[in-house]
């Protein structure tokens, strides 16, 4: 059984359509990189995965773990091991990062039936996952996002994810705004989260991530249509030639 | 609706907690108003003469002032001679110790969360339980009585203090303050007395539970809390009132002197029933608070969360008389349903140097209105005052209100006054961030609210600060959108 089967899937934002019939299957230990020109629906494609509320799903089955991903609600998606990393991570004023994520832990830990962690365990397994993606402490103790700069914000999606432990995560654009060092920071903290009991999609425009990110998989996403699939080879041709010709050449096979 | 929406509205349906009715035989006179009842209230208080006295002139005085409609609030005109001015719980004779309370007033204590006996209190409160018009027990009060401390009901202070009371009482809040402080002035049945001597740091928290249980009553308190040169001491207000269809008039009066270099904190956490959800009953609570700095470098803190009543109304102030004398106000006002609010503070600088600090949360939920109203005045004595306040409101839903009313005078050039407002409303991003992560709607609204409100309850004591989170999720159950 695939981790992730994705049939037909069409959806619209105020009656737009956007998505126009993605096929996509992820397995576990497989990192898929979904990369396309602005507008083509790779941004929609994550916010329908992880069950945003603005797009309307019109046609195709989701199957996640076996399971029909739209009978579930956004935070059972999460609680199911479906992680987002925020192409725009939210500020929550207040809210302390490690008190947001230890709730955060526990609810998933309950709904898997496991036993919530105490402060003194949780402090335990966040100082190693910091230590893990070489994060310091100072994350810990500002409110979530408040006041982070881009590059801050990405990396703290990035140290969520690391406490979470999700099974398949989706970077929705998790390079953009990033300079050199925080991409690499970024790449490094994915590839040491990488096992064969979980697996990625990398939503990006640029190839520059996959220099430090490798993927299994790369599929190109041009008007809500994944119209080209291939190797790590295929993003480098990307890079050098544009997005125009894979158009061109849809829109001779067309 | 998105189903955001829908599932925070149901979350903003929980119950009020605190409604039971206690079965306590009571003597409560007849409901009206009257030279006669005056009388009556003092004379079963065995009351000296200057205090019926005084209690009269600020009837006679309380009879020239109409109700007063200013506020942002709507209510319908109050019939003061509906309401019951005495109410007390029957006992045979005036308890000497705990032992002797009413087991069943006892009981009512504990259900609220508040045991009557010291060994089972936190060891740092101490704690007076007014019941109706009437206090019923005060914990811990031979200890502090040992370091000089007076923490009593205001009828023993009457009874044992009475020249600390001649002295103080109305020194604050003169009779003629207000038409509800001469309402209080005259009809007021019992309250705390605190009294900090010289240089003594109070060691524990003191606190007051007001419960109102008698049906068509009023409850009339009043607080007057001393701090001499030097003291210092945090006190504590709780109140809760039974559900009833009617509304119920809450009019308290609370003094504060605090005189050179001494401290006073006070927290309020306000959870009197706040009717249902149609708007049906509800307490009334028309408040008159104010501390006076009257030594140099002294300081007045309010802290209130203010999540129960039909309509809170009241501005907890301070006047900063002594140089350097510092005043602080931190607020978290809740509205759900059909509440309303209109609350502030108002900070008079008078010495030299004096500073002042206002932080409002104002959360609005429901068809809630919630206003904040505060007065910044800077004498012209009063040079390089400081103030800084800042009023954020944060809206659940689109038929709720916030509303801010700031009013700055100053009459000097050296001072500075600076005033921040922010109005946000809690967003559906931040909701489906936490839901992302694995929280539920629920928790999210709660941890985002309470991020919110942190600069408030972190001035709270910290056991209060938790009762006040909790509290807080109740109050919204069923909100936001």
């Amino acid at each position: 059984m695939s981790l992730l089967e994705i049939k037909n899937l069409r959806a619209e934002v105020n009656g737009n359509e956007i998505l126009r019939g993605i096929n996509l299957t992820v397995n576990l230990g497989e990192i898929h990189a979904i990369m396309g020109p602005n507008g083509s629906g790779k941004s929609t494609l994550a916010g329908v995965l992880a069950g945003r509320d603005a797009y309307t799903v019109t046609e195709g089955d989701v199957l996640y773990r076996g399971k029909d991903l739209f009978s579930l609600n956004p935070e059972e998606r999460a609680r199911e091991g479906l992680f987002l990393a925020f192409q725009y991570p939210v500020e929550i004023p207040g809210v302390n990062n490690s008190y947001f994520l230890k709730a955060a832990l526990n609810a998933v830990r309950k709904y898997r039936g496991l036993e919530e962690l105490d402060a003194m365990d949780f402090l335990k397994l966040i100082k190693s996952k910091l230590k893990l993606i070489e994060m310091d402490e100072s994350f810990l103790n500002r409110p979530v996002n408040e006041g982070f700069s881009g590059g801050e914000k990405k990396r703290n999606e990035i140290f969520h994810m690391a406490v979470l432990d999700p099974v398949l995560s989706i970077l929705d654009e998790t390079d953009s705004g990033l300079d050199i060092d925080a991409l690499r920071i970024v790449a490094d903290g994915v590839n040491k989260l990488r096992s064969k009991e979980n697996a990625s999609i990398i939503v990006t425009h640029y190839q520059r991530l996959l220099n430090y990110i490798i993927p299994d998989v790369v599929h190109v996403l041009v008007d809500g249509r994944i119209v080209k699939s291939g190797t790590k080879d295929l993003a480098v041709e990307l890079e050098s030639r544009g997005y125009d010709w894979v158009k061109e050449e849809t829109a001779q096979a067309v | 609706m998105n189903a955001d929406q829908n599932q925070i509205e149901n979350l903003a349906t929980q119950e009020y907690k605190y409604g039971f009715v206690s079965d306590i035989e009571s003597d409560t006179v007849a409901p009206g108003l009257s030279e006669e009842v005056i009388r009556m209230i003092s004379l079963k208080k065995e009351e000296p003469e200057w205090l019926l006295q005084w209690r009269l002139k600020a009837y006679r005085h309380w009879k020239t002032m109409t109700e007063p409609h200013w506020p942002n609030v709507k209510f319908a005109p109050i019939d003061y001679q509906a309401i019951a001015y005495y109410s007390a719980p029957k006992q045979k004779i005036r308890p000497k110790n705990l032992n002797e309370v009413d087991p069943e007033l006892v009981k009512t204590y504990e259900k609220l969360g508040i045991p009557l006996k010291e060994q089972e209190w936190l060891a740092g409160v101490a704690v007076d339980a007014v019941f109706d018009s009437v206090s019923v027990a005060t914990t811990f009060k031979e200890k502090l009585k040992d370091l000089g401390i007076i923490f009593c009901s205001f009828s023993e202070a009457v009874r044992e203090h009475p020249d600390l009371i001649k002295q103080y009482l109305g020194s604050v809040v003169p009779q003629n303050d207000n038409f509800f402080a001469a309402l209080n002035s005259a009809v007021f049945t019992d309250g705390s007395f605190c009294f900090i001597p010289k240089g003594v740091h109070c060691p524990m928290e003191l606190s007051t539970y007001f419960r109102i249980n008698a049906a068509d009553t009023g409850q009339f308190e009043r607080t007057l809390i001393v701090a001499e040169e030097g003291a210092y001491v945090s006190y504590l207000e709780g109140c809760t009132a039974p559900m009833r269809d009617t509304n119920q008039l809450h009019a308290a009066v609370v003094e504060i002197v605090s005189h050179a270099n001494a401290q006073v904190k006070y927290s309020t956490v306000q959870n009197w029933y706040p009717g249902d959800k149609e708007g049906r009953g509800g307490i009334f609570n028309f408040v008159t608070k104010r501390g006076k700095c009257t030594g140099d470098s002294s300081k007045i803190s309010w802290t209130q969360v203010e999540t129960g009543s039909a309509i809170t109304w009241k501005y907890p102030s301070v006047l900063l008389v002594g140089d350097n004398s510092v005043g602080e106000f931190y607020s978290v006002a809740v509205v759900n349903n059909y509440q309303q609010a209109d609350t502030g503070t108002k900070m008079i600088h008078i010495g030299k140097n004096t500073h002042s600090t206002i932080v409002s949360k104002g959360i609005s939920a429901g068809r809630g209105q919630n206003s904040y109203r505060g007065l910044v005045e800077v004498k012209k004595g009063a040079v390089h005052a400081r103030n800084f306040s800042q009023c954020d409101s944060l809206l659940l839903g689109d038929k709720c209100g916030a509303h801010t009313f700031p009013y700055i005078e100053v009459k000097n050039t050296s001072s500075k006054v600076e005033h921040e407002a922010s109005t946000s409303k809690i967003g559906e991003d931040q909701i489906f961030y936490c839901k992302q992560r694995g929280l539920s709607a629920e928790d999210a609204v709660n941890m985002i609210v309470n991020g919110f409100c942190k600069e408030v309850f972190r001035e709270l004591p910290m056991e209060f600060a938790v009762e006040a989170q909790k509290l807080l999720g109740v109050s919204l159950e069923g909100s936001v959108g």
